[in-house]
């Protein structure tokens, strides 16, 4: 019995730093999740208790009722409440679906193939990493804006095509993931470039496109747009959201229920491809 | 004669390039889409950027060249930017290290779980990044009056009298940015770390193992980390630009601006000078300066992991 316990820890591990770690890592998830639990209990507490002193943490009477003063607040706005919905959905949509196809791409020939100027752009891609929507927010307001696509979706949705992340991650994960060989194989058999990447290329790292959908939708579903997006149908639903939820005090539980309607996207889908996430972070290094 | 030698080699080498790339046509294709949208937006922002911090600009006259004069202005005349400053460095020596090297540990203890409790950990500490806007919920908890929660527990445990104000009180105010900025600082590069740690050969710890390894701190030292450089590498970029980029969370508690600028950071003067004061030459200012002190400190990064388990 003894023998198979210490067959099944692994080697060099005390009990005592066994404990301290889960200790350790068990304070910090806490401290990790306080906000959310804060945010999910507010959304369920009647009015009363939101404003009680002292105030407390967790819900004493859990009720719906911001829910539905939510939808009463949303179903009284000028503009329906699903086309916010509507807006978002689409921009998460199309903007996650193109920069999946176009950095797939992108990163296929930049990690199976040599050609002049190759590395050059992929080390600028890799740079670019760094870049904060904040620093360039103004040239690409002008870049936009002579584009003419001020107050359209599309100022949202075609930068997003080329989000840094997606075409580093991606290439990254084609670099450990497909084989030299079997592409040699797939030109001797008279394929072409489109059908590699197609047919033999982009099957073998689903669990990369996976990854870029999370980045992706991450980023999108929590886009507010207001730079680019003045026109009341076509804002999107965070921005619409957060007017209601800047309302005041006395929204204090709607717009708890707001954080709430807000989070169950990313969350839930991160937690669907998890499995994939991880497999395609294990290629993310930078080598230097 | 050498330099002849020199120049024809060149020429010849182009002409090799050339030929590369007549033949790559296909490559180029591929990567066309791509290539136009990053450099509509990211390339040329970052060039127009360099170029208007030259000059003055207020979006309704075309640009002026002045010069240096922006520059001179920002680090001699303007008060508050050297402000500014001052906070982001805090912030970032701070936030940087104390985020890079927490991110390693949560990583490096949760891989040290089973399985399933492992993928519950990750979900519970990536959780702030997900639910993007989850921070502002800080604001209740350190709100300023008696229904704080925060107050309303130490005034509970009569270690205060009376609320503190956390949020406008330029004493405290730093503290709790700093508090929300390491909370939400689980991003990518830890996501990179722990599939790093997962990705090592197993049977590299048991020949370490044989080789003499006494305990786990010797085992991360000349095992884990240096088979791991890469992601090292990567979450270390990741942790340098959200360190340098600290804006939102500031702006959302302390208010824009803050009282007596406590928590003013340079992306907050960029935004302050871009689409408050519309001077954007001068925030184009900023912009340049913050980005070639991220990009020195990236390589001053990469100067210190190489070192690492050696």
């Amino acid at each position: 019995m003894r023998k198979k316990i210490l067959k099944r820890r692994k080697p060099n591990r005390s009990w005592g730093g066994d404990f301290g770690i889960y200790t350790f890592l068990g304070l910090f998830a806490a401290f990790m999740v306080i906000p959310m639990i804060y945010t999910i209990n507010s959304a369920f507490k009647p009015m009363d208790e939101i404003f009680l002193y002292p105030p407390r943490f967790f819900v004493r009477n859990p009720t719906m009722d911001n829910f539905q003063d939510l939808l009463v607040l949303l179903g009284k706005s000028w503009v329906p409440f699903s086309r916010y919905l509507f807006n978002t959905v689409f921009i998460t949509i199309a903007g996650t679906a193109g920069h999946i196809i176009i950095a797939s791409m992108g990163a296929f020939v930049l990690s199976k193939y040599r050609f002049p100027g190759s590395m050059t752009f992929f080390r600028i891609v890799v740079t670019a990493l760094m870049f904060n929507g904040y620093v360039t927010s103004i040239p690409n307001y002008l870049v936009i804006a002579r584009l003419g696509w001020v107050d359209t979706v599309w100022a949202v949705v075609i930068p997003a095509f080329a989000a840094p992340m997606g075409l580093f991650l991606m290439k990254q994960y084609m670099d450990a993931n497909i084989p030299d060989v079997l592409i040699e194989a797939a030109k001797v058999d008279g394929a072409k470039e489109w059908a590699v990447f197609t047919r033999i290329a982009m099957p073998l790292v689903k669990p990369a496109w996976l990854t870029l959908m999370i980045f992706s939708v991450q980023n999108l579903w929590n886009a507010r747009g207001s730079t680019f997006i003045y026109s009341e149908q076509l804002k999107t639903l965070p921005y619409a959201l957060g007017q209601i939820a800047a309302a005041g005090i006395a929204r204090a539980g709607v717009a708890a229920a707001v954080s709430v309607v807000m989070m169950i996207v990313p969350v839930a889908t991160f937690i669907i491809v998890q499995s994939n996430v991880m497999e395609t972070m294990a290629t993310s290094g930078i080598k230097d | 004669m050498s330099l002849q030698r020199y120049l024809a080699r060149k020429r010849e080498f182009r002409a090799y390039q050339w030929k590369m790339a007549k033949r790559s046509k296909a490559c180029y294709l591929f990567l066309a889409p791509y290539g136009i949208l990053f450099i509509t937006f990211f390339v040329v922002p970052v060039i127009t950027s360099l170029c208007l911090s030259f000059t003055y600009y207020n979006i309704l006259e075309p640009p002026r060249f002045i010069g240096l004069q922006n520059y001179i202005n920002l680090l001699l005349a303007d008060d508050v930017f050297l402000i500014a400053v001052k906070n982001t460095f805090l912030l970032a020596l701070i936030t940087g290290p104390v985020g890079y090297i927490s991110a390693f540990l949560f990583a490096w203890f949760i891989n040290e779980l089973p399985r399933y409790i492992r993928a519950i950990a990750i979900v519970m500490f990536y959780a702030p990044s997900l639910s993007a806007n989850m921070y502002l919920m800080w604001a209740y908890l350190f709100s300023g009056d008696a229904y704080g929660l925060l107050n309303a527990i130490l005034i509970e445990l009569n270690v205060i009298q009376q609320p503190i104000t956390w949020l406008t009180n330029p004493q405290y105010m730093m503290a709790v940015v700093i508090i929300v900025s390491l909370w939400s600082s689980l991003g990518a590069g830890f996501l990179a770390l722990v599939a790093g740690l997962q990705g090592i050969d197993k049977s590299m710890y048991e020949a370490g193992l044989i080789d003499g390894i006494k305990n786990r701190w010797q085992e991360l030292w000349f095992i884990t980390l240096p088979n791991m450089k890469s992601m090292l590498m990567f979450s270390a970029v990741m942790s340098i630009t959200s360190a340098f980029n600290v804006a939102d969370v500031p702006m959302a508690l302390t208010g824009f601006p803050s009282t007596d600028y406590a928590t003013h950071t340079v992306v907050l003067h960029l935004i302050d000078y871009g689409s408050i004061r519309f001077e954007m030459g001068y925030a184009s200012a900023v912009a340049t300066l913050l980005f070639f002190t991220m990009i020195l400190c990236n390589k001053l990064i990469q100067k210190l992991l190489r070192r690492v388990g050696t």
